[in-house]
Parts: C-alpha cells; sequence; structure tokens
C-alpha cells in the first residue's frame, strides 16, 4: 500500500493504483483524452502530465503507478504550464469547428481548452486536413478533428474484439482508419462514439439534430435484449432524440449495443396513435370508448376456456401483472408470455435464470456455452466474457453455431448430441470443466423452444451438478433470455394456468376453432396465420404483425414512453422513466387494461401506478429491485428423451428482432450493411 | 591516441575477412566457455568494473543494466541487440555487422548468459541488406561450429539467436519501439514504467543493448573490466567507435579513447577539416540529434559524455558531422528538422503536431520570411516538446534547432533582414 503526498495530501491507496486515480479518489480533476478507465493506457495524449518531486521531467499520471515517498503536485506552475503546452498543440491542427460539430457541448477538447487552452493562436501555417473514412450506417467520422488519443482503436480490440481500426501511417500524418475502409462490423460499434472525446466519430442518424444542452434526460432501460441496460433518453419536446448508456458496472458498464442504441428512430413510425375495429375486413378508426366496449362485450361474452392471452416481448411488469390479474379474475387459464414456444420449468426461480450474475462473469475460469450466438442474443454479456477471458485464466466451449464469438473458444459441437456427451462426462471439454475453481453454463433460453425444453433444462442442470457449478458463494447455472419482457412476466406468473394452454397449443386451438377470442398484449412474433378465425385484440405500440391480424387494436405506449418496471435476465428489477408522451391516443398499458376492467365488471383494484406497484410487491421477485438475490438451487426440469437436432441461433438479424427495431430505418440501413445474406441483387427499382 | 594494440575493433577497415576463420584469428571465439563459466554475477561484476556506458547514444551503464534483469523469475528472459542504426552521421554499428560480426555473437552469448536469456534477437535495420547477409552467415558458421545453439561453446548453456530485418523506421532504434516492432506491432515506443528489464519482449524480462556495446564485451571480459577503464577519463571509460563525416578529407569509422579531443580525432584520422582548421563553422558531435557546437568550441572540446555535455552538447553516438564555412547551416538544421518530423511515430502531441510546426518555422527561417519574435517563439515550440513525449524522440527533434539557434542566432536575424530588403526593393 503505497503513501504518497498529492497536493499537499498524504494518502495511501491500493498497490497498483495509478497516480491520476489517486488524484480522483482525493476529487483533483486530472484532465485527460486518451486514458478511459475501461481501456489500456497508452499514455500518448500527454495532457495528464503532472510535477513530480524528483523527477527532471513532468510524469504521465495515468501511466505511473503511484510508490511511496512520492510527491505529486497537480496544481503547480509546471503543471499548469505543461497543459497549456499539449493543448496547444492538440489545437493547432484542430478545426475549431465547434459551431458545426455535434460533439460540442460535450467535448472533452473543449471543455479542457476552456481551463487551459491560450486565448489566441501563434500557429500560423497551414492546417492540416484528413480525409474522411466510411465508417458504416452508425459512425459519422470526421477525420479532420481527430485528436489521434487511440481510445476508438482500443474499444474495439479490446473491448469489441474486432480488430478493425488502426493508427495508419506516422508523424502528423497518422490517421485513424479501418484498413480497407469499411463498417465497423461489431454491436458494439456504437460506444466508439461515447469513447471518442472529440467530434471525430459522431452519430450518424443524430448528426446535426440537436445541441446536446437543448435535450431532456430520462433515465431508462433497454428492451432490445434482455440485458437490461441503462439507458439515458435523450428527448425534445416529444420526440426521442438519441438513446446514450447509463453507468450501470453490474450491468452493461459504459457501452449499451448498436440496436439499443440507434433503433429510437423506429418509434417514429408505423405506430398506433388511435383505436381501429376491423369493419367488413378492414381496419377502421374508432374511438375509445367504442373500442373498449367491444373488447369488454367480448371478454364477457366469450367463456374464459375459449379465450387466451400472450404477452409479448417488450411488455413491462405493469401491464403484464395488469392483464393477468384481469385474465385470471375472468378465469382464463390459457396465458403464456413465451412467444417463441419455449417451454422451461419455472418450479424454481434458479432454473432460468442468470444465476451468476453478469458481473459474476469476471469470477469464472470455464465456460460452456450451449446454444444461441451470444454475440447477437446478449452483445454486453458477450462482451463480458471477453473481458474476463482477456484478463487471462478463461477457457470457453460453444455448443451450437460455429460463428465468431469475438474471443477464443473450443467449438465442441451443434447440438444436443455434444451436450449430452458433456453431460455424462464423456468429452474432452469435461476435464477443463472438472478442474475449474468456479466453472459455468450459459444457456441460451433459445433452445427451449424447439421442442423437449424441459428435458434440455433438465441435461443442462445435469452438466451443473456434474462439475460442481453449484456451490456455496457461486451459482453457475445460466440462462440468457433475448426478450426484455420474458423474466417480469415469468415472475408474475403469466403462465398457462392449471389446465391452461401454452403459445404453441394456443395457436394450434386457435387456428382448431377451439378458441374465440385472443388477447395480444405486444404479441407480434407469433404467425398472425395461425391463430385461425379467432377474434384478435391487439394491444401494442407497432402496426406489426399482430395488429395486421387484429380485429380490435388498443394503441399503448413504447417504453420510451411510459415509466415501467423491467426485470432483466439476471432477475434485476430495474424501473424505467417515462421519456415522452405516447403519440397520438395512444395510453400507458396498464391504464389501457385497467379501464377495460372495469367495462369488462372485474375491475383491477388500483387506480394509480403507486398502487399497482403496492400489487406487484405481493409478488416476491418484484419486492426489493436493487440487486438480484440469489435464488439459490433447486429442481427444475424433468429429464426425458430428446430428439438429436442442433442448436441454431435464436434470431437470423440481429438488427430487427423486435416491433421497434423492424420499423427502425437505421436498423435497416444496417442489415443491409452487415448481414451479406440478405443482401439481394439491386434490380434498378429498389429505391 | 590509441595503440593498436589496445583496439578491440581490429578489422573495422574490413582489411580481412568477416567469416569465422578470421575472426578466430582476430581472437574472437577464444575460451568463450571459459568465461561463461566465471557465472553470471561475476560477468556483470567485471561489466561494471569496466565502466563501460551503452554505445546507443544515452549512455547508461551497461554493467547496472544486465544487473537490474530479475534473478529468479519462471518468465523467460529475452536479449534485444539493437542494430537498427538510423541517427544521421552515424555508421559504426553497420561496419561493425559487416567486418566483426563475430565479436557480435560472441557478446550477445555471453550477455544472454549474464542475464539468463536463452534467445536474442538482432534487428537490424532493413536498408542494410548486405549486412544482414554478413550478419546472418555468421550466425549460420556459428551454429555449424556449435558456438550458438544447444550447449553454446560446450559451456552447457542454449542460446539461440535470431536476426531480424525492420522495416524502415527511425524510431524503431528506441528500445520499447523495438520491442513492439519485434512483437509484429506498429513500431511506437512504450510508456515507461513499466521499463522493460520488468516487462519487454512479449511482456517478459528483455534488456535491449546496441551492437557496439556487445561486440565490446567479449574483450572486456578477456582483458577485463580495469583494462577498459584504464582509459579515458572517470565515468568516461574505454574505448569507442567515432564516425566522421562532413567537409574532412578524409571521413571514416575509427576506434579512439574516449575524451579524445575533437580537433586531434579530426587532424590524426579525418585528415583535417577541408580546406584547414580555420574554415571550420561548426560541428555535431554526436549524430544529428546533438545540438552543434561552434567552431571556437571545437578546439577544447573533449569527445566523451560529460565534455560534450559541458559543452551544452552531447556525446550520443559518436557520429561527429563536420560543417566547413561553405554551410548554409540554417538550410542544413532544417533538413534535420524535416528528418525528425518525418520520422515521429506518432502517437504523442507533442512530438507529432510540434515537430510538423517547428520544420515549417524552420523553412521560413531559412527563407527570411519570419519575423525576430517567431525565433523565440520556435525556441519555446522546441521546450514544449522536449521532455514531454514518451520517448526521447521529441528532445531529439528539439536540439538541433535549439543548439542552432544558440550560436547563429545572428545569422537568422541577418536573413530575415535580408528577406524584407528584397521585398521592399521589389516594391
Amino acid at each position: 500500500m503505497p503513501k504518497l503526498t498529492i497536493d499537499g495530501t498524504e494518502l495511501e491507496v491500493a498497490q497498483g493504483t495509478s497516480i491520476l486515480q489517486a488524484c480522483e479518489e482525493l476529487g483533483i480533476e486530472i484532465p485527460h483524452f486518451c486514458y478511459h478507465s475501461k481501456l489500456s493506457v497508452p499514455a500518448n495524449c500527454r495532457m495528464c502530465l503532472v510535477e513530480m518531486q524528483g523527477s527532471p521531467k513532468p510524469v504521465a499520471s495515468c501511466a505511473m503507478p503511484c510508490a511511496d515517498n512520492m510527491v505529486i503536485r497537480t496544481a503547480s506552475e509546471l503543471t499548469h504550464r505543461t497543459r497549456q503546452d499539449v493543448m496547444e498543440f492538440l489545437l493547432i491542427n484542430h478545426p475549431l469547428d465547434c459551431p458545426i460539430c455535434d460533439q460540442g457541448g460535450e467535448c472533452d477538447l473543449q471543455d479542457q481548452a476552456v481551463g487551459y487552452g491560450y486565448d489566441r493562436g501563434r500557429y500560423s501555417e497551414a492546417k492540416r486536413a484528413v480525409k474522411d473514412k466510411y465508417m458504416g450506417p452508425l459512425i459519422k467520422p470526421f477525420m479532420t478533428r481527430c485528436i489521434q488519443c487511440t481510445r476508438c482503436i482500443r474499444f474495439a480490440d479490446e473491448i469489441a474484439g474486432v480488430p478493425e481500426l488502426g493508427l495508419l501511417g506516422r508523424s502528423e500524418d497518422v490517421e485513424i482508419s479501418t484498413f480497407v475502409e469499411k463498417a465497423i462490423a461489431s454491436e458494439l460499434s456504437g460506444n466508439l462514439i461515447d469513447v471518442c472525446p472529440v467530434g471525430a466519430l459522431t452519430s450518424k442518424p443524430y448528426a446535426f439534430a440537436y445541441r446536446s444542452w437543448e435535450l431532456k434526460r430520462t433515465a431508462g432501460i433497454d428492451v432490445m435484449d434482455a440485458v437490461g441496460s441503462n439507458i439515458r433518453i435523450d428527448s425534445r419536446g416529444n420526440e426521442v432524440v438519441r438513446i446514450l448508456p447509463r453507468l450501470n458496472e453490474d450491468v452493461n458498464e459504459e457501452w449499451i449495443a448498436d440496436k439499443s442504441r440507434f433503433a429510437y428512430d423506429g418509434l417514429k413510425r408505423q405506430r398506433l396513435d388511435r383505436p381501429y375495429m376491423r369493419v367488413d375486413g378492414s381496419l377502421q378508426p374508432v374511438t375509445w370508448d367504442r373500442a373498449l366496449e367491444v373488447a369488454a362485450a367480448k371478454l364477457k361474452a366469450t367463456a374464459p376456456d375459449r379465450i387466451a392471452a400472450l404477452a409479448g416481448d417488450l411488455v413491462d411488469v405493469e401491464s403484464v401483472v395488469a392483464l393477468g390479474d384481469l385474465m385470471k379474475s375472468l378465469g382464463v387459464a390459457n396465458l403464456d408470455c413465451r412467444q417463441d414456444g419455449a417451454e422451461f420449468d419455472t418450479a424454481h426461480p434458479a432454473g432460468y435464470l442468470f444465476n451468476s450474475t453478469i458481473a459474476g462473469i469476471e469470477e469464472a475460469d470455464a465456460i460452456l456455452i450451449v446454444g444461441g450466438y451470444l454475440r447477437w442474443e446478449a452483445p454486453l454479456i458477450n462482451a463480458r466474457i471477453r473481458k474476463r477471458l482477456l484478463a487471462g485464466g478463461l477457457k470457453v466451449g460453444v455448443i451450437g453455431e460455429h460463428r465468431d464469438q469475438t474471443y477464443p473458444h473450443k467449438y465442441l459441437g451443434a447440438g444436443v448430441e455434444t451436450l449430452q456427451a458433456v453431460a455424462s462426462g464423456n468429452h474432452e471439454f469435461c476435464d477443463i470443466l472438472r478442474s475449474a475453481r468456479k466453472p459455468m453454463i450459459i444457456v441460451s433460453a433459445s433452445i427451449f423452444a424447439g421442442g423437449s425444453g424441459i428435458a434440455l433444462q433438465a441435461l443442462c442442470r445435469q452438466a451443473a451438478s456434474m462439475f460442481n457449478m453449484v456451490t456455496d458463494g457461486w451459482n453457475g447455472f445460466n440462462v440468457v433470455h433475448t426478450a426484455a419482457g420474458r423474466i417480469g412476466a415469468v415472475q408474475a406468473g403469466f403462465l398457462p394456468q392449471a389446465g391452461g394452454l401454452g403459445t404453441r397449443a394456443i395457436c394450434k386451438a386457435a387456428a382448431d376453432g377451439r378458441l374465440d377470442l385472443v388477447y395480444l398484449l405486444g404479441a407480434d412474433e407469433i404467425e398472425p396465420s395461425t391463430l385461425g378465425k379467432a377474434f384478435v385484440i391487439y394491444q401494442g405500440h407497432h402496426g406489426d404483425q399482430g395488429a395486421h391480424r387484429a380485429d380490435l387494436i388498443l394503441p399503448g405506449a413504447a417504453y420510451t414512453e411510459k415509466t415501467g418496471t423491467y426485470v432483466n435476465t439476471e432477475g434485476r428489477v430495474q424501473v424505467s422513466r417515462a421519456a415522452v408522451f405516447p403519440p397520438g391516443e395512444a395510453k400507458e398499458d396498464w391504464k389501457i387494461l385497467r379501464a377495460l376492467s372495469a367495462l369488462a365488471a372485474k375491475t383491477l383494484p388500483y387506480d394509480s401506478l403507486g398502487e399497482l406497484r403496492s400489487r406487484m410487491a405481493q409478488i416476491p421477485a418484484f419486492r426489493d429491485g436493487a440487486t438480484p438475490s440469489p435464488s439459490g438451487w433447486g429442481q427444475f426440469g424433468t429429464a426425458g428423451q430428446i430428439e438429436n437436432r442442433v442448436f441454431p441461433a435464436a434470431m437470423s438479424n440481429y438488427y430487427m428482432t423486435n416491433t421497434i427495431s423492424r420499423a427502425s430505418v437505421t436498423m435497416a440501413k444496417c442489415t443491409e450493411e452487415f448481414l451479406e445474406f440478405q443482401a439481394q441483387p439491386k434490380t434498378g427499382t429498389e429505391g | 591516441m590509441l595503440q593498436d594494440k589496445d583496439r578491440i575493433f581490429t578489422n573495422i577497415f574490413g582489411w580481412q575477412g568477416y567469416g569465422l576463420e578470421d575472426a578466430r584469428k582476430r581472437g574472437d571465439w577464444d575460451g568463450t566457455a571459459a568465461i561463461l563459466a566465471r557465472g553470471r554475477d561475476a560477468i556483470i561484476d567485471e561489466m561494471k568494473t569496466s565502466n563501460m556506458r551503452g554505445r546507443g547514444g544515452a549512455g547508461f551503464p551497461t554493467g547496472m543494466k544486465w544487473s537490474f534483469m530479475p534473478k529468479n523469475s519462471d518468465k523467460p528472459h529475452y536479449l534485444v541487440i539493437n542494430a537498427d542504426e538510423g541517427e544521421p552521421g552515424t555508421c559504426k554499428d553497420r561496419d561493425i555487422l559487416r567486418h566483426e560480426p563475430h565479436k557480435l555473437l560472441e557478446g550477445a552469448l555471453i550477455a544472454a548468459f549474464a542475464m539468463g536469456a536463452h534467445a536474442a534477437y538482432i534487428y537490424v535495420r532493413g536498408e542494410f541488406a548486405r549486412e544482414i547477409k554478413h550478419l546472418q552467415a555468421a550466425v549460420d558458421q556459428a551454429y555449424e561450429a556449435g558456438l550458438l545453439g544447444k550447449n553454446a561453446c560446450g559451456s552447457g548453456f542454449d542460446f539461440d539467436l535470431y536476426v531480424h530485418a525492420g522495416a524502415g523506421a527511425y524510431i524503431v532504434g528506441e528500445e520499447t519501439a523495438m520491442i513492439e516492432s519485434l512483437e509484429g506491432k506498429k513500431g511506437q515506443p512504450r510508456n515507461k514504467p513499466p521499463f522493460p528489464a520488468m516487462a519487454g519482449l512479449y511482456s517478459c524480462p528483455t534488456t535491449v543493448n546496441n551492437v557496439e556495446t556487445l561486440a565490446s564485451v567479449p574483450t572486456i571480459m578477456r582483458r577485463g573490466g580495469a583494462w577498459f577503464a584504464g582509459f579515458g577519463r572517470p565515468k568516461n571509460n574505454g574505448t569507442k567507435l567515432f564516425c566522421i563525416s562532413g567537409h574532412v578529407n578524409n571521413p571514416c569509422n575509427v576506434e579512439e579513447e574516449m575524451g579524445i579531443p575533437l580537433r586531434e580525432l579530426i587532424d590524426k584520422h579525418a585528415g583535417g577539416v577541408r580546406g584547414g582548421w580555420d574554415n571550420l563553422m561548426c560541428v555535431i558531435p554526436g549524430g544529428s540529434s546533438t545540438p552543434l557546437i561552434p567552431a571556437n568550441e571545437c578546439a577544447d572540446a573533449l569527445m566523451d559524455f560529460d565534455g560534450l555535455r559541458d559543452l551544452k552538447s552531447a556525446l550520443g553516438t559518436a557520429g561527429v558531422i563536420v560543417m566547413d564555412k561553405s554551410t548554409d547551416i540554417i538550410k542544413a538544421i532544417t533538413r534535420l528538422s524535416k528528418f525528425y518530423m518525418h520520422e515521429s511515430c506518432g502517437q504523442c502531441t507533442p512530438c507529432r503536431e510540434g515537430t510538423g510546426w517547428m520544420w515549417r518555422l524552420m523553412e521560413r527561417l531559412n527563407a527570411g520570411n519570419a519575423r525576430f519574435e517567431e525565433i523565440d517563439m520556435l525556441i519555446d515550440v522546441s521546450k514544449q516538446i522536449e521532455g514531454h513525449t514518451i520517448c526521447a524522440h521529441g528532445d531529439a527533434s528539439a536540439w538541433p534547432i535549439q543548439g542552432l539557434v544558440r550560436n547563429y542566432r545572428p545569422l537568422i536575424e541577418d536573413r530575415i533582414r535580408a528577406y524584407a530588403g528584397i521585398l521592399q526593393a521589389a516594391e
């Protein structure tokens, strides 16, 4: 524990702490550009130089580890002069185009120039200009502004695992570039915009839209995957204009995936902004009164066993609890929230949650990934695994599709057969799992969808037991879901009740004419044609598959428009706040259900969000939201015969997985850019 | 003047062959096993006794550098040999590679043994195509003769040596940039700490030594550190190769005693300054990065680390560039300034941005198209670079300019006046 003196204050810091970190502990701000707490330290911007007693030259505080008896002066004449010197160099070739730069107002260079810049320039030579690069549909480069801090290179290399960026050339001609000028093929590429301290890499969809200080900031939770990334929703008027990550070390650190960041333009398209009813085969606008009246009448007139309700992937806990309460009070047993038809035992929460927690990945020393494609299904969990792998001492085995995971791994096999071999201890990877101190299995919930889900769950549990993955203080059994609303709905009990049907049975029953009324709460991932002749009420926010099939549409709110609770794949309960109002006549979902319940003569016992939250608190899983409580270990799954099959990825297109991202133009551009297999030959009339 | 019997590099002029047979006649590889049998500590102590200071330019005591390598480490140790000789005005290592490669190989073995390194890499400047051939031939001969490889020289010590060609970057002569380049990355210096002795090549303990340093080691071991320390002044001991180029009658590479007066060096070995000593304008004493010394100080200059430091210059690589009065010194330094701009690796802000600024300013000063106060600004800019960068390239780019302005400011001002005069006349 070195003891040192910084600006006259003596302090003791942990071994390996840099001077810059020690200064931060004291609340002393050291200006810096290249240093980033989550990336390696190249010490090349030289902005953080401080005076150290006994050293003839100022030292780079970001890279210099604290040692005993150091005397650091961060406020001295020399330190200040050094910062001014470096700032002058940074600015001589910078275009100083802050008024037209999207980074203006949130630019490190701008901020620090206020503190250390001279009020006039001495540089009268020609300035350097750099040709712009093409970096795809998400990132807008303006490389003349670049200060060569190399944060973007290090992010791509270290966090995203796509070493596509580099510093080309030398001396003052160095340029950041992709080697062959192509788009950055990573699901985390949007974070480059955040790590760039200047306006060299900015958001293409947000280009020239607004100044940062004009925006209202709202703390939200992302629903594009089940990681529950913490996001900041920036809005202007009643429009969401951009989405940025919020720091949460336990979940997303300071990153978010591209879909979370860029799909927001889908919130403005294909929106259901007023109730509709199918009249003579076509959808006609109706008033709320009429729509609710019809819905209530249908609910009252239909026998409970001929009613089914499905909850979608993006639902918040509030609305799913309200719908569940309403349906259960009507006596409806045909409820399900797993649109993909996944079957898994919900008897014990450990059976379907990410029990190790996402941060817990950093303790694991062997990981067996079963099914799916984590890089798409949960990019930030994948990034965590890569982070752990780079730290050293981790071995990863993958069963499923053989694809680029962004980190070295052992490919074990394609499907059930391999999993059975591993679970029975007859696989070479077993030695690694056996010798691991904290082994971990990560199961993609998508494997439960292809049939025999419960038996597969039991098989995974068998593997976990076989290799002692669950011990005191360590639970290495993990399930990754892709739907943000899934865990919340499962824990709210929105599942087939006694004698009720599950998703696939509901579809089959509807097709066979055994159901008369199907209530879809934002459920768009089921094939609409399977619902037969049943009367379909669709409550949701986008005119997608569900709405096209619907006989009655009740327009709801998207995740940025309602204060809602979401439970991520770890079982972490998080609240997202409303940033804007729902468009047109659309309403918050729980309010629609509350109004409907009154008309259906089954009035729900809550008139405000607070009362609804009190109702939710009766469910133990929603009581304490701050951290996911360890769910322990229990019995789940039933061993059974499993037909051998491969585990395909849960999605064929990362960029379009739900109603919002399907409506997004940006995501459509990404699909075209990044997913070559989707590229169609140009016809000349494609627009 | 150094006597022939005390020369280390007896074939530096290439009058004999470079191969193993000729090298053995000169005494190379003689009793190497016995030297190794003295043990690690004894070898390092012998080097400390010799007071050898690194010949690559910085002049760090070699014995001390070797002693920094950890004694007990479970990681492999590496020796990296810096043959990326790129400093303008310097050509000593090149002649060692050409004519005396076996001295280097033997020195590498002894040094590697002293540091517990079982592998060494010779990083040769890529432009040295012929030298690489000689070196590789020498390495092959040594392997064949059992001097390198498993049980090198019958000492029981396994030692492998690899020759690696660079790709043409001055900055890779900086030790950590060399390590980066060896690892297959872009040759950019690393921030220190950690120093290479703790985490160098592949994050393993590594020592980087200059060719001349290592090539002197076998002779020091055979004749004793005290013999080597017997030359020169305190802290500036031994013999040294000097490269004399520029406006002399007989440019040459010559081994001399440290601390030899500059005038004696030039007159005795290089045939004197072109047009006589009085025609001398200035001398850059240690490779292009060191500040120049004007003629009036040259007469008494002593060619060693401390002697030149006292004259606000440095011994550097001992690449003596002599310039007579026909030289346009402003233009000459402008050209050096352009070189340092071009060779900056581009990672540190002050060096990346500042070297280009200085060069552009120098171009204007060279033409006279500037204001007097811009001379002060130039010095200011050079001070803003100096000492603020990861490696010494920033300093190296600043020193020639500081040397110029310190000694020839009136010349620059005259040029500015002349330019203004031309403008006035044109109006």
